[in-house]
């Protein structure tokens, strides 16, 4: 048995027995023609000589007149030794010194000659330096800008295949229309009824154990209907929906972009906007409302189990009180605002898609950024819509 | 004209035939300039593609090609200059009636840019439900029969993601008939494909043009293509961003003056 393990261990040390470490050493002779000797092992996982020892002989006055190799204890190498002499020769051309590659093996020198043939990239005009502040703060002002007025056109867009439609002009496949209203709608409910659900079970427990402390347990039925039906259903509807609805509407629209099915459509004279934007604003514009509704009723229904269980009111005090809570204008901002809420993820979804690039990095782009624009939007809405319900006495 | 190589001015390029002469010509650029922004990728283009012609625009990569392709196709308005179909000016007309023109174009892209979500059928018979009165069961009829003139009547149900390469492209061919175009573009039609799929493809586009007598119009820079298909050329230089010459590749291999062209329709040479 030792006799066995002691030569599997030579067996293994044999076989990852290492190569010679890479080295070059500098020779000058009085012609001030400097020999670098090249020994050892050269390949890409070991890590190579420094470069810096090549730079102080080159720079060491007077400086040298060629340069030559000798590799005759070259063991190995790979492109970690051709990458290596390029960048040498690279430098000792800078500075008009011969390099003579006569000493190397025939393989790195055609190599070398390879690298040094390859034509410049025409000029594109990349500048490498980092912008000052100011330029940057002004390309950055003339993007949003620009972002800005992209928004602006779309959404003018958009209203004009709406009008299209109204006048019965706007030509998109209504069959796609029902497989939208399916995809946006019924498919949703699943997630929309586990997140209101919670979101009501939260409130009335939290709620709960506040209204204890004064013995006002049973308000925990106004708190949680007014606030789902006022803001929090249309709010959690919407935020899945941008999440869920949006970012594949950005996808699809990207991915549509990047595989040219947008320009086929568009040459054959199809407005994309009418063709792929409308179905998805009508589908989400007449869907979320109604989840908004369906988020309403699963929310209480999470609010009356922290209320009834934990809190000890019975249902029937507990969906009393909710009815006698809730007020049809409640119900009409929740709803108002789930309309615009829709309105806010289909667009934001198919803009950032539309204008997606032509790769699936920007596809990828596209999609954060369509939920990240819906979110937003959806924010300064609720914040808008608040106000305004409040100007017309809706609240 | 320096026999070496494109020395002479761009404006002073050798049309085969001059454009003013050409007998009713189908397609004509006026001193065309195309690119993205700033960027000019191609300028002064002047030609023209008669009627009937299998006429391809070639040059190396990055030349153009495809560039001046968006241009033709209604994509990318050009930067200067006009082209006119059937003589009248289409980046000068209005929307609706460049929207009619581009309803008279068909288009077969590199990768075929079928619509994903719809079956094969459906891509056909798309531009027939917007543009016809045709009912349901007609339209099944011609989406059916021109997927049968590309050899894919049997493949109806099937979508884009399960057919092949190839298969997409002759689908993206019975797509841009369907409405019976006067013009059909083909962006790159043999690209990726095998040399059989690549020339049947090239079977394809000149029976088409036998029995349709369209015009049609190819890029490509694929020499076997060319020699098969082509009446009448336009080569496209990235270097000097403007055209070289027209004319039928078969000639300008033997007679162009300019090197760079007989190199490329020669492999260098060879």
């Amino acid at each position: 048995m030792r006799i066995l393990v002691g030569a599997m261990t030579d067996l293994v040390s044999n076989a990852v027995k290492p190569y010679p470490a890479a080295r070059i050493a500098l020779a000058r002779d009085p012609a001030g023609r400097v020999t670098v000797a090249i020994g050892g092992a050269w390949q890409l996982d070991a890590d190579p000589p420094d470069l810096d020892r090549i730079d102080a002989e080159l720079f060491t006055e007077p400086g040298p007149t060629s340069i030559v190799f000798d590799a005759s204890d070259l063991v190995a190498w790979d492109s970690g030794l051709v990458s290596y002499l390029a960048s040498v020769a690279w430098r000792c051309r800078e500075r008009g010194i011969a390099v003579q590659e006569e000493g190397l093996p025939e393989g790195i020198q055609a190599l070398l000659r390879l690298a040094s043939t390859v034509p410049e990239r025409r000029a594109e005009g990349r500048d490498e330096h980092a912008d000052p502040f100011l330029r940057r703060f002004g390309q950055d002002f003339i993007d949003l800008m620009r972002s800005t007025g992209e928004i602006l056109a779309f959404i003018g867009e958009v209203t004009l295949a709406l009008r299209s439609m109204i006048a019965g002009r706007a030509r998109f496949r209504r069959s796609e229309l029902w497989l939208l209203v399916e995809e946006v709608g019924a498919d949703a409910l699943p997630i929309i009824s586990l997140i209101s659900f919670l979101v009501g079970l939260i409130l009335g427990y939290i709620g709960d154990q506040q209204l204890a402390q004064f013995g006002a347990r049973i308000f925990v039925a106004d708190l949680v209907g007014l606030s789902i039906v006022i803001q929090m259903g249309a709010l959690i509807t919407a935020i899945v929906l941008a999440g869920r609805t949006g970012a594949a509407f950005a996808a699809q629209l990207g991915t549509m972009q990047v595989n040219e099915e947008i320009d086929a459509l568009r040459t054959l004279g199809i407005s994309p906007v009418e063709f792929l934007v409308l179905p998805r604003l009508i589908a989400l514009v007449a869907m979320t409302p109604l989840l908004a509704i369906y988020a309403n009723l699963m929310g209480i229904l999470g609010g009356s189990f922290a209320g009834i269980v934990v809190g000890g009111l019975s249902p029937t005090e507990y969906f009393t009180q909710t009815v006698a809570a809730i007020r049809w204008h409640h119900i009409t901002q929740g709803l108002i605002s789930a309309t615009v809420f829709g309105a806010i993820v289909a667009v934001s979804g198919c803009l950032r898609g539309m204008q997606s690039g032509r790769s699936a990095a920007a596809v990828g782009e596209a999609t954060t950024s369509a939920v990240v624009t819906s979110i937003v939007f959806i924010v300064i809405a609720s914040a808008g819509l608040t106000i305004v319900f409040d100007a017309i006495g809706l609240s | 004209m320096s026999p070496d190589g494109p020395t002479k001015p761009p404006s002073a390029a050798p049309l085969s035939e001059p454009i003013s002469e050409q007998a009713d010509p189908h397609i004509l650029l006026d001193a065309v300039s195309v690119g993205y922004g700033e960027t000019v990728i191609q300028r002064d283009l002047s030609f023209g593609v008669r009627r009937g012609d299998v006429f391809v625009i070639m040059g190396g990569s990055g030349s153009g090609k495809s560039t001046l392709m968006r241009s033709l196709i209604g994509l990318l308005a050009p930067q200067a200059g006009r082209i006119l179909f059937d003589g009248e000016s289409f980046w000068d007309a209005l929307q609706h009636e460049r929207t009619r023109r581009m309803r008279r174009n068909g288009v077969m892209y590199q990768s075929g840019a079928l619509w994903s979500s719809m079956t094969l059928e459906e891509n056909v018979a798309l531009p027939l439900e917007q543009y016809t009165n045709l009912r349901r069961s007609q339209i099944h009829e011609v989406a059916v029969y021109k997927l049968a003139l590309v050899g894919l009547s049997a493949y109806c149900d099937y979508y884009p993601s399960e057919i092949s390469g190839g298969m997409r492209k002759r689908v993206g061919v019975a797509r841009a008939m369907a409405l019976d175009p006067d013009i059909l573009f083909f962006d790159e039609p043999s690209a990726g494909l095998d040399p059989l799929s690549a020339r049947l493809l090239d079977d394809l586009i000149l029976e088409l043009r036998e029995s349709l007598g369209a015009t049609m119009v190819v890029v490509t820079h694929d020499l076997a293509s060319i020699f098969a298909i082509a009446d009448d050329s336009v080569f496209l230089d990235a270097a000097t961003q403007t055209m070289l010459t027209t004319g039928n590749p078969r000639d300008l291999r033997e007679h162009c003056e300019i090197k760079l062209v007989r190199d490329f329709l020669s492999r260098g040479g060879e």
